[in-house]
């Protein structure tokens, strides 16, 4: 039923009001420096009132507050699948290479997903990897093996997120909400055009690009890889022909602008949820707006605490939602 | 028992009037008030303060019932049914009574249904923008218009119909 979200989407729209808008990120741009940012965001409501005046914890008791506000809504979690995937497979990732390298890097697991650190470290321990779910399980495999002969840390990486996007794009597929499949549609391809752009500047071959691009409806693996071949130009020129003509007008500017812009398209994508009353679709862009706005947080944070100047922060900066 | 039936018959049909404007328009302002309640709550939880101009926009699709309560009244007055005395009705007066009761019923069940979907989206501005609750309030009051039409032609109908 079209209402079933109705109660879950006005909690939202009054939870919107405390997102931060293009102008408090100017004010907190605007602050002297580092403490006095943090000062800023503790005064928004940042953190909890036990929360240390310290970036990470504040930024990660956020997060936290994202899916606590998210559970109490009480919609189903699957809807969350295309959100989760990135940190779940990075869980996977990370397990694979402290059990075949054997280094102690405990935190750098998620926990806030369906299977946290301990049970992924577990699973990859034992190479039980038919407990995970049945997208995971080959790259899993694969990844592990990879990594275990060859000790290529990057072919493990490739292997897993792929794999990601992958899973990503098949849950946009299978979702019968637009904003999921728009979403997923969106982050499968300006993922596509990032590692095109990242292979063009470390010269890889076509192989490894195919190998890594995932394919999905508005990009064509095979002509943007064939592009990077090509140069920087090509890949631009590819673009313009694309619905992410924007992206190559950014790739020309700088690669911070071209950063921004991957994010930003991201936000445009949601951004038509503002003016949606029914659906999940607001949910979702307000998960997808508060992890946005937390990034833009963590940059501005870390270009204070580096002394970077006013315009290069700036530069950085994304858009927000509202 | 079967005879009395049949030979009050337009008196049935009458009843059946009453009990379709109270009932249809009834359950389309319950309807409409389940779903912008169901929009209140998700703002009054995270802000409270917004309690009164929520539940201002909540009563909205409350009318319709009001209305198909109005017009069962008036029916059931009109029939005699409520003075005591019930009007001796042929089985075509009774059908022309119930006729004159569809209206109110109908459109009640369908306005509430779609004035509760537009208080919803309109809490949702309340929730964003507290000072814009004039306009917010417009939004339901334009579905209002069309129940009103609905009560008016079933007012002028059962007081049409010659008993």
């Amino acid at each position: 039923m079209s209402e079933l979200y109705t109660y879950a989407v006005a909690r939202i729209r009054a939870l919107e009001v405390a997102l931060f808008s293009n102008a408090t990120i100017d004010q907190l741009i605007a602050c002297s420096d580092y403490e006095q940012c943090l000062q800023f965001l503790s005064e928004k409501g940042w953190g909890d009132s036990d929360t240390p005046l310290e970036a990470e914890a504040m930024l990660g008791r956020e997060e936290e507050k994202i899916w606590e506000v998210v559970k109490d809504l009480h919609v189903e979690m699957d809807k969350f699948d295309v959100l989760s995937y990135p940190k779940l497979f990075h869980n996977l990732k990370a397990a694979i290479k402290e059990v075949c390298t054997e280094e102690k890097n405990r935190h750098i697991f998620y926990d806030d997903v369906s299977i946290p650190g301990d049970v992924m470290l577990e699973i990859v321990r034992e190479k039980e990897f038919g407990k995970l779910p049945a997208n995971m399980q080959n790259a899993a495999a694969e990844a592990y093996e990879a990594l275990l002969h060859t000790r290529d840390g990057q072919l493990c990486d490739v292997i897993i997120d792929r794999a990601a996007l992958d899973a990503v794009y098949a849950a946009g597929k299978e979702a019968k909400d637009p904003i999921i499949r728009d979403y997923a549609e969106s982050t499968v391809a300006v993922a596509d055009i990032k590692i095109a752009v990242r292979s063009q500047k470390t010269a890889k071959s076509l192989d490894f690009m195919t190998r890594a691009m995932a394919d999905c409806d508005t990009v064509s693996v095979t002509a943007l890889a064939k592009a990077a071949l090509n140069g920087m130009d090509s890949i631009r020129e590819y673009l313009m022909g694309t619905a992410y003509a924007e992206g190559a007008e950014a790739l020309a500017e700088s690669p911070s602008a071209f950063e921004r812009w991957c994010d930003n398209r991201i936000i445009q994508t949601i951004t038509p949820q503002k003016y949606n009353a029914f659906t999940i679709g607001p949910v979702i862009a307000y998960v997808i707006a508060r992890q946005n706005e937390i990034k833009t947080v963590r940059i501005i944070l870390s270009g204070k605490l580096n002394d970077l100047p006013e315009d290069s922060i700036r530069e950085r900066v994304r858009e927000m939602y509202v | 028992m079967d005879a009395s039936i049949w030979s009050n018959l337009g008196l049935v049909y009458a009843l059946l009037g009453a009990a379709v404007a109270v009932f249809l328009a009834g359950a389309g302002s319950a309807i409409g008030v389940g779903i912008a309640g169901q929009a209140a709550s998700g703002v009054v939880s995270e802000d409270p303060s917004k309690f009164a101009k929520v539940l201002i926009m909540q009563l909205l699709p409350g009318t319709q019932g009001i209305y198909g309560l109005l017009v069962g009244f008036i029916t059931l007055s009109k029939v005699g049914l409520l003075g005591g005395g019930a009007a001796a009705l042929d089985p075509q007066t009774g059908l022309l009574v119930l006729a004159a009761c569809l209206p109110i019923g109908i459109v009640g069940l369908i306005s509430g249904k779609y004035q509760g979907m537009t208080s919803a989206a309109s809490i949702g501005i309340v929730a964003k923008k507290p000072d814009q609750f004039g306009k917010a309030m417009l939004f339901p009051a334009m579905v209002e218009t069309y129940a009103i039409l609905a009560l008016l032609i079933s007012i002028l109908a059962v007081n049409a119909v010659q008993i």
